[in-house]
């Protein structure tokens, strides 16, 4: 059973937005709200300065607060792919996910119940990327199964240096940025 | 390396650009849970007592689960007011989730309603001689309980266990959040059980002292309001029991003080996030409610103004019960507002 994830270039995103923008059609986000977002992280010291522009959305944690948190069941693990997904239905609306999550990936739906990223599991059963991957115009995103040794995301995180957003949270984000 | 500037283009409301997801109804829920809490507690003990054959004319709880279930109310609808997805709440009772203290919270709520309703039938019919009267069964019921001491004996403990149960998971909840480092301490479930209690060792003496000596109204809506604030029923507290609910209040009160250091300590000798947690307790809004409000207020002076009632320099007043009660919401209201602010942050940069 496959365990998905995304390995996201930051040498080569641009911060154009088309992931952004893309998403907001795909699952049709209400107006005010996003389930993915561009940081632009600067570090170092003057004249030693770099930046580092990612695409950040629900991270997709092996170890998630927000389904442990969660008092219907609404916020869950799916078995296939293990991407962290919420029944519409199951949820009340107690916003303890929003509160939980280290990275802000939740809000509240203006129907009422919690919303993220859902790694376009819709299309990703159809074979297909999810919207934010397929659209990157310089093809920094990759999306695919952390558990097969073989599968292009492993290899690009085996060829080259990366890190994840916040590791000492300890949720074990599986959205991992290339350096 | 450490950051130098971080800019996200992400706008989400009550997200950004720190979480506010919780109003009012939150802390005033944590607040009237801890009391309601603490007075299970105390009405548990004393039903011990009263079990074990002592004076039940002493204990000025016993009626206090009458006032606990109005309370217990309030709280259940400030907890649906803030749901935004209000028509699925009864989705959290098609649901154990043994790693969910919100979960554990709603079956500890179910479970806290038949334990209070019975507990409130010793004394209904006598508080309210117009319920007795007018349905027979309640006064059967009150009967039936109180001439058997098992049945009052298995009453007190539902109360004391279910009270403790209740009163630390409104601080688990809080303090399993790992992204709120300001929650992260394993101190607010104890804090929270013991402001609990100092509130409603205050709530009692404040309800029992209100109406001293005056004989209670007994007709349907006098005798209804008479059952909610008089907890001694027709007789006013002697004040050897008002003494004994204050000194309790005092050692709740100083436990809590000690509790409140105990946190700040542990937070600031803790992770980095903890640590920058703990500034936003040290200066800005949440600063001063916490000082001056919770410590000061809520806390010192009540200490100081019972322990001059205690040793006769001035008069028994209710001053120092409404301030404990202030103070337990406004320590509700910080922590759960400046929880919120609180954020991890990045240890080393990228
Ligand atoms: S990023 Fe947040 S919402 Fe997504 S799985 Fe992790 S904790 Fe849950
Ligand atoms: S808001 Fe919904 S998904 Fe989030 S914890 Fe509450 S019930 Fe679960």
């Amino acid at each position: 059973m496959p365990r998905f994830g995304m390995v996201i270039d930051t040498k080569k995103c641009v911060g154009c937005m088309d992931c952004v923008v893309a998403c907001q059609t795909e699952n049709d986000v209400p107006q005010g709200f996003a389930k993915d977002w561009l940081v632009t992280e600067v570090t170092g010291t003057f004249p030693d300065l770099s930046m580092e522009i990612r695409s950040e959305r629900c991270h997709q944690c092996d170890n998630p607060p927000c389904v442990y948190v969660c008092p219907t069941g609404a916020s869950h693990i799916e078995d296939w792919g293990k991407t962290v997904q919420i029944t519409e239905d199951k949820c009340i609306g107690c916003k303890a996910c929003l509160a939980a999550c280290p990275y802000g990936a939740r809000f509240t739906h203006p129907d009422g119940y919690a919303d993220k990223c859902t790694f376009c599991i819709h299309r990703v059963k159809e074979d297909l990327d999810p919207a934010c991957v397929s659209v990157c115009p310089t093809h920094c995103m990759h999306f695919g199964d952390l558990d097969d040794a073989e599968s292009p995301v492993n290899k690009l995180l085996n060829s080259r240096e990366s890190h994840v957003v916040l590791p000492e949270a300890g949720t074990k984000p599986r959205v991992h940025y290339l350096k | 390396m450490s950051p130098v500037e971080i800019t996200t283009s992400r706008l989400n409301q009550h997200v950004d650009p720190v979480l506010t997801v919780w109003a009012w109804e939150i802390p005033v829920y944590l607040f009237v849970g801890g009391l309601i809490a603490g007075m299970m507690i105390i009405a548990g003990l004393n039903m011990l007592r009263l079990a074990k054959g002592e004076r039940s004319e002493d204990f000025n709880s016993v009626q206090s689960p009458i006032l606990g279930f109005l309370l217990l109310n309030i709280g259940m609808v400030a907890l649906f007011l803030d749901l935004s997805y209000k028509l699925h709440v009864y989705r959290l009772f098609m649901a154990f989730k043994p790693l969910s203290p919100m979960s554990w919270g709603s079956w500890i709520l179910i479970l806290v309603y038949p334990v209070l309703i019975s507990s409130s039938l010793i004394r209904l019919p006598q508080a309210w001689p117009w319920l007795g009267e007018r349905i027979p069964i309640v006064q059967r019921l009150s009967e039936a309980l109180t001439t058997r001491t098992r049945v009052i004996k298995i009453l007190g403990y539902a109360n004391v266990v279910l009270g403790i149960c209740l009163g630390i998971y409104t601080g688990i909840l809080l303090s399993t959040m790992v992204a709120r480092p300001l929650w992260n301490s394993a101190i607010l479930g104890p804090l929270f059980l013991v402001s609990g209690l100092s509130t409603a060792a205050a709530a009692i003496h404040l309800v029992s002292s209100i109406t001293p000596g005056s004989p209670s109204p007994s007709g349907f809506l006098g005798g209804a309001l008479a059952a909610l604030v008089q907890p001694l029923g027709a007789n006013p507290p002697g004040p050897g029991t008002q003494n004994s609910l204050v000194r309790a209040d005092q050692i709740f009160l100083s436990v809590e003080l000690v509790l409140i250091g105990l946190l700040l300590v542990g937070l600031l000798s803790g992770s980095a996030s903890q640590v920058a947690a703990v500034d936003i307790l040290m200066s800005g809004k949440y600063a001063v409610l916490l000082w001056a409000g919770v410590i000061a207020l809520g806390i010192l002076t009540p200490l100081l103004l019972q322990a001059l009632q205690l040793s006769d320099r001035i008069r028994h007043t209710i001053i120092p019960a409404i301030l404990v009660l202030a103070g337990g919401l406004a320590l509700r209201w910080v922590v759960v507002g400046a929880g919120h602010a609180s954020r991890m942050v990045a240890a080393g940069g990228m």
